[in-house]
């Protein structure tokens, strides 16, 4: 393959230090390497901001749940059709796009790997499908296993070497790439139209709880070695103060530590971080969740941000969605998936002027400015919950920018505007900082080596962006660095030029990640047996159809890692 | 004796998916599918017998069937034509916007036709290019 | 060739998803199919009859054998000179094919519609106005003690639905028969009806009103009428109050809703209803698919295009209209002119005035047996049968991915939906611009 040598940018690499110094970039082959040949192609980027492709931790663009979405919200694809080009399918976009415009619009804006975050095992081929198709960024999926029968059977039996064996046995299966657990036994409560509030609330006909659940799963993602923490969405989320069960679930696993990072990842805490009794006084619960995580490295975190506009929700939290349809009074989609776990969608529309909304929108820039190390919280908008991916470059220049956020500020409902903190914290982010939340921190998160940063034997994914740091203060020029994060002047893919000033020149394949964890034969062996003896029972497809195979992704990567058991 | 108003309802059967998948030319599919199952109360309003010939028309078309003896009943009225080529001669255009042809609940009249022979597959078809 | 037996094969005819099939064959021959239903035992064991078994072109009034390129080839050119070609089908083929017909119809500027079109698209627009309160069909086997059949007639259409997923199944919560009520709403007592604990007998095209009036008496409100849809109120209030007590109610509706006078009100209906009933207890709709891919061909068109069906891709960017951009309509307007059909019988099934549109026009058709369409095409090119022949992604009736299995080898030269497309997509591509 042809040599690239991106010369001369200003470069931000967090994971190897390098802030802003002038450097060469090398590729060869699809990775980054230590020096080209005369012979290379060259791509002058004098002055310009490089920095690593953007890792996307948690955005919703794959699946059933997403694809029910677009379904059911054609008004949501009228006002954004994307026609096809001379390198591009057609397709539409807005807060739920199909599947080739996600591919082409995160590479627009520098993006080279992003994460399904919530794929019910059972449907998870389909997951794949979408994943499969979506052009360009590398991807891979997590699988929900917080309210698997299973699971929940080997909790109670207290038999934790099958229950790791059985969640390897899953990642395999599904070809997923993490453990998820959203709501945990909450949707199994959906089942009777019920809910769990707390982590010691009994899941019924199970006799275990959430906080065992968490624990357990969290026991196995360290017995196992798993590449990332367990990416958990906690109880709660529709009761109007939930931020004490989000501490609570934060701290019931304080003491399992795991070796190459935290134990576990709490996502969109935005939507789990509100105080108060009912919804007519909701406050930030921000300053007590972003101390909790300052004092203690276990855990780390995303904000999910809110944007004001119209957002689709969408989630395995059945439950929540039901109670919160309640309000947005739209059109409501449920889809609970037998023994593993459910998902729930309902359109909305974020208002300044609500001050709920506002409230919320503010919690998670607080969050952000207020968990003082960047390696711990990063930078999502809980795509499309909170609002769609296409957002980032202006929550990009919130953070850099009080100006900026003051503008917001200045709109939003009066009494949320006087109950939050956020008008008072002066914090900005730097670009490095920035290049450390949606990138270096997310790659690191995520255990994935080769990304997120520019040293040799990376995969050669970089974005360009057009803005000189030496020539611009963030601060002040937060439109231009709003611009120049929507539309990077350069997006490379495994060392090819895929974006040229924001516009898609190449269509490329990326690969999906799946981890493939070992574990001795024997504990294998038994807990295929339990399965065997019981899948029948609990589902309706034949054990022997439930796997993915390896030649259904398109591109394989797996990660094998070794188990402890 | 005149006919009978009813209402057309189209659907699957048993017998018409089991006999499509041998092949829609075979007589098992023709046998399955052209036929018109009546209400054992109208049959005898109407003095027809079974297996005897009817004739169903709507205001789209109209089109011969073998009349059969309703294992489904009652349902006065209402008579049961499987889908295919021989109920597709009753249905108009018209989805009334939603891109979905009214199938069922079609208003129709249903008259014994003894003389008259149920048409084959070949020529339903090419009734249709007139 | 020695006898096997494969265990776990997928029936690819109904969207019941039935996976436990155990097929035994020998060569190309399939002795018997064992763990289905009958539909399931003919669609294995007499894959053979009414092939189409070579690539056929039209030369006058007959068609006559040609070579596979060259029916591609008079495909290709067929669907790259018309203005507003329509590729139709898609339920009874694997979601790989579906792919490359979206592909295709993006190459030339087409329509691409399925035969949801004709079935239960009015259940995607209900759905688009009231949302769906769904699960999968497990969930409904391990808890649901009340069921409900609406215009619908499984024993018929889906005939193992009832023993692997409601009355005679077993599941967690509940374990026989006893467990769970039945009630069947229907125009006429069919099969299924005579299973029921309950069965209400509609007036045809009373539908709306009477899943209105359920929906006001769930809210608590007073029926002013005597009888709604022939069904004394009395009644009605009954059934609601079994909708209401149940712990985990499971709706079923088919095709009665969405062909009767009504289409997606109809549907909204029935939607709204379990929504509302959400509020006072468990309850979920899950709506009777009828082809084995149908769910599939929605699934694909959305998450490539953004709508299941009726998609209109003759500007450059998917369009969504039904009532405009859907097959039927488009072909009464006259406005198609040329279609390619995959795995369907649109000549068949569409009404008369749309079939007759069709046959007017040039038609390739890829099928694996003869029909009333391929009679009437310019091109034929005869497919492998998806689940026998070809190994295939679909979908079953509640969104759950399956794979189909290759179980015998397709005819001599006979080759697989997604192959053939792709091959047309090839063909187009070097035809260039078109004028």
């Amino acid at each position: 393959m042809a040599e690239l040598l991106i010369r001369n940018g200003c470069v931000f690499d967090p994971l190897n230090s390098i802030e802003g110094e002038r450097k060469d970039i090398s590729i060869r082959d699809g990775k980054i390497v230590e020096k080209v040949g005369r012979k290379a192609r060259v791509l002058d980027v004098s002055g310009l901001t490089v920095m690593p492709g953007g890792v996307d931790i948690h955005s919703h663009i794959a699946g059933s749940k997403a694809n029910c979405a677009r379904m059911m919200r054609p008004e949501d694809h009228w006002r954004d059709p994307e026609p096809k080009t001379k390198y591009t399918r057609s397709g539409v976009g807005h807060t739920i796009p199909s599947v080739f415009t996600t591919g082409y619009r995160y590479a627009r804006m520098g993006y080279t790997t992003v994460f399904e975050p919530a794929t019910p095992p059972l449907k998870t081929r389909h997951t794949h499908e979408e994943l499969n198709d979506i052009p360009i960024i590398d991807k891979g999926c997590f699988p929900l296993l917080g309210n698997n029968w299973f699971v929940m059977e080997y909790i109670k039996q207290g038999r934790m070497e099958e229950l790791a064996a059985y969640v390897a046995w899953m990642l395999e299966a599904t070809k997923g790439y993490a453990i998820k657990i959203v709501n945990p036994g909450g949707i199994e409560a959906w089942r009777w139209g019920r809910n769990l509030r707390h982590l010691d609330d009994k899941i019924p006909n199970f006799d275990v709880t959430p906080r065992e659940i968490v624990r357990a799963l969290c026991q196995v993602n360290k017995i196992l070695n798993l590449p990332h923490a367990v990416h958990i969405h906690p109880n709660g989320l529709s009761e109007p103060g939930n931020y004490q069960t989000t501490l609570d679930t934060m701290d019931c696993i304080h003491d399992i530590q795991r070796a190459n990072g935290p134990t576990m990842h709490v996502t969109h805490v935005q939507f789990t971080g509100r105080k108060g009794w009912s919804w007519a006084d909701v406050r930030s619960g921000a300053t007590e969740i972003a101390d909790y995580v300052n004092a203690h490295d276990h855990v780390s975190i995303d904000p999910g941000q809110l944007i004001f506009t119209n957002v689709t929700w969408m989630t395995a939290d059945g439950p929540a969605m039901f109670a919160l349809f309640k309000f947005s009074r739209t059109k409501w989609f449920n889809a609970d998936v037998e023994s593993e776990t459910g998902a729930g969608v309902v359109s909305a529309t974020y208002k300044k002027s609500n001050y709920v909304n506002a409230i919320q929108w503010g919690i998670a820039l607080e969050l952000a400015l207020l968990v003082k190390d960047p390696w711990k919280v990063y930078l999502t908008t809980d795509h499309p919950n909170g609002g769609p991916f296409t957002a980032y470059p202006r929550v990009i220049s919130w953070l850099v920018s009080k100006e900026a956020r003051q503008r917001v500020i200045d709109k939003i409902n009066k009494t949320a505007r006087r109950r939050l903190d956020l008008p008072g914290i002066d914090r900005e982010y730097s670009l490095h900082e920035i290049a450390t939340i949606t990138r270096a921190a997310t790659a690191k998160s995520l255990g994935l080596g080769c990304k997120g940063h520019l040293g040799a034997g990376a995969d050669a994914d970089i974005a360009v962006y057009g803005i000189e740091p030496r020539n611009v203060d963030p601060a002040k020029d937060y439109e231009a660095v709003r611009k120049a994060f929507a539309r990077a002047a350069f997006t490379v893919k495994d060392g090819r030029i895929v974006v040229k000033n924001g516009e898609v020149v190449r269509s490329t394949q990326g690969r999906t990640f799946w981890t493939k964890p070992q574990v001795s034969e024997g504990i294998m062996k038994t807990v295929v047996s339990d399965l065997e003896q019981k899948f029948d029972d609990y589902y309706t497809v034949c054990m022997a159809n439930y796997p993915i195979e390896e030649r259904y992704l398109t591109a394989s990567q797996a990660i094998a890692t070794r188990g402890d058991v | 004796m005149p006919g009978l108003e009813v209402t057309v309802i189209s659907g699957r059967s048993l017998s018409q998916a089991r006999s499509r998948e041998r092949g829609k030319f075979s007589d098992e599919y023709s046998r399955s599918v052209a036929i018109c199952e009546i209400d054992p109360d109208d049959v005898k309003e109407l003095g027809a017998l079974e297996g005897e010939n009817v004739r169903v028309k709507t205001e789209f078309g109209e089109v011969v069937l073998r009349a059969t003896i309703s294992r489904q009943a009652p349902h006065r009225r209402i008579v049961f034509i499987p889908y295919g080529a021989w109920a597709s001669m009753l249905f108009g255009t018209s989805t009334h916007t939603s891109g979905m042809p009214t199938l069922k609940g079609l208003k129709a009249t249903l008259e014994r036709a003894p003389e008259a022979k149920v048409a084959s597959l070949q020529e339903i078809t090419s009734m249709k290019t007139k | 060739m020695p006898r096997t037996t494969l265990q776990n094969v997928l029936c690819t005819f109904c969207a019941s998803g039935c996976d436990n099939l155990e097929i035994t064959y020998d060569g190309r021959i399939v002795d018997s199919a064992r763990n289905g239903c009958a539909i399931s035992v003919s669609r294995f064991t007499t894959a053979d009859e009414s092939r189409i078994l070579k690539p056929l072109v039209r030369k006058g009034r007959t068609l006559r054998p040609t070579t596979f390129a060259g029916s591609i080839d008079r495909a290709a050119r067929i669907l790259h000179n018309a203005k507003y070609p329509l590729l139709y089908g898609w339920s009874q083929t694997s979601c790989e094919a579906i792919s490359k017909g979206i592909e295709l119809a993006e190459l030339v500027g087409g329509l691409i519609d399925n035969t949801t079109t004709s079935c239960h698209g009015p259940t995607i627009l209900g759905v688009q106005d009231a949302g769906e309160a769904t699960c999968t069909l497990g969930e409904v086997r391990h808890s649901a003690d009340l069921i409900i059949y609406w215009a619908c007639n499984p024993v018929h259409s889906h005939p193992r639905h009832t023993d692997r997923y409601t009355i005679f199944s077993e599941g967690r919560f509940r374990k026989t028969r006893k467990d769970r009520k039945l009630i069947v709403v229907d125009v006429r007592k069919t099969d299924t009806a005579k299973l029921a604990d309950r069965f209400i007998q509609i007036q045809p095209n009373g539908d709306y009103e009477l899943l209105t009036a359920l929906r006001t008496a769930i809210k608590g409100e007073e029926i002013e009428q005597d009888s709604v849809a022939g069904v004394p109120v009395d009644t009605i209030e009954e059934i609601a109050d079994m909708m209401m007590e149940c712990e985990f109610g499971a709706l079923f509706f088919g095709l009665g809703l969405t062909m009767s006078m009504g289409k997606h009100r109809n549907t909204e209906a029935a939607l709204a209803l379990v929504r509302d009933l959400n509020y006072v207890t468990k309850f979920v709709v899950v709506p009777m698919r009828g082809w084995f891919n149908v769910t599939g061909a929605n699934e694909v068109s959305t998450w490539q295009t953004g709508y299941p069906y009726a998609v209109d891709l003759t500007q450059g960017y998917p369009r969504f209209n039904p009532g405009d951009t859907s097959a039927i309509d488009a072909l009464a307007r006259g406005e198609v002119d040329a279609a390619l059909v995959v795995a369907s019988d649109p000549v068949s099934h569409f009404p008369r005035a749309a079939a007759k549109s069709l046959l007017e026009i040039p038609i390739v058709t890829v099928e694996p047996k003869r029909t009333p369409t391929s009679d009437a095409s310019e091109v034929v090119i005869p497919s492998a049968i998806i689940g026998v022949e070809a190994a295939g992604t679909i979908y079953r009736i509640d969104g759950v991915p399956l794979e189909a299995k290759k179980v015998i080898e397709p005819p001599l030269g006979v080759r697989t939906d997604e192959e053939i497309l792709d091959a047309i997509i090839r063909r187009v591509k070097k035809m260039g611009a078109r004028r």
